[in-house]
């Protein structure tokens, strides 16, 4: 339980970062809050050559708003974001999950960036990112692009990141005034990965259903507000079109009845929190 | 930048309750193993070795940390706080007098963990439900005890904190 020899390097800069990242590509890990990589490389499931150290980029941890959009840097901690004034007015369906996220202990290191990149299929981050539709910021020696999160998570830590590249934050739309949320996650203790997580949206006209630790990654359905009147059609078909995960706490057909059992008050819940803001405008 | 190579020990220099130490560390060391064997200072627990069970946990520069989960190479510069500075055998702290007060711990393995723990609650929030308490101490793993006297101490504590400045309760009196 303790890891493997590795060179560290502290970067003092992102700069210092890309430069590190490019020159060892494959071979080398970011370290942001270490929740998830220490772990995996005390047991062992990690081995870099290379640990590039980020918590001097202080360029990364940062939270803004920006017109309608809210940019979140990669080193900014989940107990940061709890306490952030923004993040209950520009995203509450976030703001409702973070408290799902690990333990009191972990939110104060763990980072927002460093569950992107892990990309853990049961994460919460993940889920409420492709669920709002977020953009993920990449960013290295060969310039910056943008990256839909419903096309970053590819499957079980696995995500559409090159070796060279650093998440430099997440931009996420901001939900100001216009859209009902739900959200509810089924684990057998407060604080354990998640066996299954539903976030919805709903507009006027759509909603968005965001699905975590059913499948190898988070994923998303979106159907038109009329689809709810056959909403236990609309996700049978969705459990039958998941590969879905199956282990020694939850099998795949219990996932999938989670799915059919939970989605649906979960949608039902955000449609009528949309109803009463279109009502109060 | 900083580079270490991961078959050199190299010197690491941090502050560990108020006062500059150092030690010396390879890259893979991990802070726990760092704190015991080159600082001496095995009031820090190390359990799971994951981040799992919290007996391990320390704050760094303020916040908490598993400190399995941090390289001790990472502290180089920082401030460490753990549980032996929250008190002396003599003089406890308010919690810990209170953990003793409730028999709030057994064999004490978790006990260290979980005082820095609740001492961060009650730094940032001096008046916490029961319910937000134990919902911090879900992020801890006890074996024996159970949690229910963990509980009770960490709320006694909290009043008692309140009241310090009004003198109530000076003598710890039992409850």
């Amino acid at each position: 339980m303790k890891p493997a020899r590795f060179d560290y390097a502290r970067a003092g800069s992102a700069e210092e970062a890309f430069s590190l990242l490019h020159e060892y590509g494959e071979e080398a890990v970011a370290l942001a809050g270490g929740q998830s990589l220490l772990a995996m490389m005390n047991m062992r499931l990690a081995d870099p050559a290379v640990v590039v150290d980020l918590s001097d980029c202080t360029e990364l941890d940062f939270a803004r708003v920006a017109g309608d959009r809210v940019e979140i840097g990669a080193m900014f901690r989940q107990a940061a974001l709890e306490r952030w004034h923004g993040t209950q007015t520009h995203l509450p369906l976030l703001s409702s999950m973070l408290p799902y996220i690990g333990h009191y202990q972990t939110r104060a290191r763990g980072t927002i960036g460093g569950s992107m990149a892990h990309a853990d299929p049961s994460a919460e981050i993940p889920l409420a990112a492709v669920t709002m539709g977020a953009e993920v910021v990449l960013r290295s020696v060969r310039g910056e692009r943008r990256v839909a999160a419903r096309d970053f998570f590819l499957g079980p830590l696995d995500t559409e990141r090159d070796p060279d590249e650093l998440i430099w934050s997440v931009s996420f739309p901001s939900y100001d005034n216009w859209a009902g949320m739900a959200f509810e996650e089924v684990a057998y203790r407060h604080g354990d990965f998640a066996i299954a997580a539903f976030a919805a949206v709903a507009d006027a006209d759509t909603v968005v259903l965001g699905v975590g630790g059913v499948a190898g990654r988070p994923t998303v359905f979106e159907w038109p507000r009329a689809a709810l009147e056959d909403i236990d059609a609309e996700l049978a078909g969705a459990a039958r079109e998941l590969e879905v995960l199956s282990d020694h706490h939850a099998d795949d057909h219990y996932r999938r009845r989670l799915l059919r059992s939970v989605a649906p008050n979960v949608l039902a819940r955000a449609v009528s929190a949309a109803s009463r803001r279109g009502s109060e405008s | 930048m900083r580079w270490i190579d991961g078959d050199k020990r190299v010197e690491i220099s941090l502050k560990l309750n108020g006062r500059k130490v150092r030690g010396r560390a390879e890259s893979r060391t991990l802070l726990c193993d760092f704190l015991r064997h080159e600082l001496g200072a095995t009031g820090t627990h190390s359990g799971c070795e994951h981040g799992v069970c919290g007996a391990c946990t320390v704050r760094i520069d303020g916040i908490l940390a598993r400190s399995c989960l941090v390289l001790a190479v990472q502290t180089q510069g920082r401030e460490v706080e753990s549980v032996e500075g929250l008190g002396t055998p003599d003089a406890l702290g308010e919690l810990q007098a209170a953990f003793r007060r409730h028999h709030a711990l057994q064999c004490g393995y978790c006990t260290p963990g979980i005082l820095v723990s609740m001492n961060d609650l009650l730094e940032r929030e001096p008046a916490p439900a029961e319910d937000r308490v134990r919902e911090v101490l879900s992020g801890h793993l006890c074996r024996c005890t159970g949690y229910t006297p963990i509980v009770r101490a960490v709320l006694d504590a909290a009043t008692r904190l309140a009241g310090g400045a009004t003198g109530q309760n000076p003598r710890n009196e039992d409850v």
